[in-house]
């Protein structure tokens, strides 16, 4: 025992080495996964106040850019009110009783108070949390397309993966095709354009066609802009293409955005939980 | 006229809050990162002790985490970064050991002693981070890339602080 404690005590260096090098290692496998700990709520509440007074700043020097998407955002949905369209064939008799259509997804305004773009790992720290209702795995987009995926929620803050962002994927489909393929972000990527894979020989499409968000998401709505495509190509042997798209979004100037609540996401997700379970079992 | 403590922890704030108010917004390209923050730690004086270096280190590297939304990895880099600076220090020693009063600055040590020092931690501790960063081997020359350029990067940028802050007094 003497032993152990001179030993102990004679390379105290070299354990007080080990020591934090452990708990740096811990701090990162255990925040690897999903749902981290409390870690993020506690440091949120410093680094969160000092990027939000940082945002304010910088959303004042950006107000110009933003005033011109939120005028060309406003065209597009008065566009679409039915109450600014001519009605051709005045209908009076029918009554619709909307019960079919039920709200789907709802909307909560998000501002961006941080973001990275040039790393490996890109994430988004908005000014929304519990308090606003939002929760892990929700869908982040903005005027011009996607832009994330919820990670971590504290009171006041979340933190959340980019799209720019090698752990995403994120199920997208050509426009006119309809084909799917999973859309990454790979290493030869820069912060304005992403991958599709996967896309079968037989679908048709040329440079330049739309890329949208596809149904199979279960955690963005369908029909999200995501990009256009940039180039495609087929590896030899490959049955598939591999599209490089370029992303709608602009990253460098992201600031105001929309974290998206899907409200039969948890019964989707309960309900194809259950069947794989049950897929296991027979095997 | 400050003491040696209450300039490093004024040197401490000063870093951090260049790292995460200016360096963060730097967007220099996907393959230069500047990381100058490790200044912190290379410019502690001689005299403190080495497992204080690796406890300023691991603070340091935590805060930083806590405003990059990394957990724990400028933590793992910068207890690297402090352990290697414990090695390193008795190894590039002149002949007759570090004098009282000397800090690790050009204006003390020269040169060359300071490229030698400065760029050899710097490289150690990127080397580590965008290795953790990243967590895997196929993308290992991109990834060295990153490296390389990054720690010149950040010694050009520490090299020019010198200059323009630190005098001999």
């Amino acid at each position: 025992m003497r032993n152990l404690i001179n030993f102990l005590v004679k390379n105290h260096y070299y354990f007080l080495f080990l020591l934090l090098e452990g708990i740096a290692f811990t701090l990162i496998f255990t925040n690897r996964s999903y749902q981290s700990a409390s870690y993020f709520n506690t440091s949120r509440a410093v680094a969160g106040y000092m990027y939000t007074q940082m945002a304010n700043m910088k959303e004042y020097v950006a107000l110009k850019d933003e005033n011109d998407r939120l005028a060309q955002q406003n065209a597009l949905l008065l566009n679409m009110a039915k109450t600014y369209s001519y009605e051709a064939i005045r209908v009076s008799k029918i009554v619709v009783n909307d019960t079919l259509l039920r709200k789907k997804y709802i909307y909560i305004p998000a501002k961006v108070i941080s973001n990275t773009v040039n790393r490996r790992s890109n994430y988004i720290t908005l000014n929304v949390g519990k308090n606003r209702g939002v929760e892990h795995d929700m869908a982040i987009i903005n005027s011009e397309g996607i832009v994330g995926v919820v990670k971590d929620v504290s009171e006041n803050f979340s933190s959340c993966l980019s799209i720019l962002n090698k752990d995403v994927k994120v199920n997208c489909k050509i426009k006119k095709d309809g084909s799917y393929g999973p859309l990454s972000w790979e290493k030869d990527d820069d912060s304005e354009t992403a991958t599709l894979t996967d896309i079968p020989i037989h679908a048709r499409f040329k440079v330049g066609d739309t890329i949208l968000t596809s149904a199979l998401s279960s955690i963005f709505p369908e029909n999200i802009m995501v990009g256009t495509i940039k180039s495609f190509e087929r590896k030899v042997g490959e049955p598939f293409y591999t599209l490089k798209v370029q992303i709608n979004t602009k990253f460098r100037k992201l600031n105001h955005v929309f974290v998206i609540r899907n409200v039969y996401k948890a019964e989707q997700d309960s309900l194809e939980k259950v069947s794989q379970v049950r897929d296991k079992d027979d095997k | 006229m400050i003491n040696e403590l209450g300039k490093n922890i004024l040197r401490f704030v000063i870093f951090v809050l260049l790292q995460v108010l200016v360096m963060k917004n730097l967007h220099l390209g996907r393959y230069i990162i500047l990381l100058p923050y490790v200044m912190f730690i290379l410019l502690l004086p001689f005299e403190t002790p080495k497992q204080l270096v690796l406890i300023f280190s691991f603070i340091t590297g935590i805060t930083i985490d806590m405003f990059y939304d990394t957990p724990g990895m400028h933590a793992a880099a910068s207890v690297i970064l402090g352990f290697s600076r414990g090695l390193l220090l008795p190894v590039i020693s002149p002949r007759d050991g570090y004098e009282v009063n000397q800090k690790p600055t050009i204006q003390y040590m020269g040169r060359a002693w300071f490229i030698t020092y400065a760029l050899t931690l710097i490289f150690i501790h990127h080397f580590f981070f965008f290795f953790i960063e990243v967590f895997r081997f196929s993308e290992f020359f991109r990834t060295l890339t990153r490296v390389v350029l990054s720690t010149a990067g950040t010694f050009a940028f520490s090299y020019l602080i010198q200059f323009l802050f630190y005098r001999k007094d």
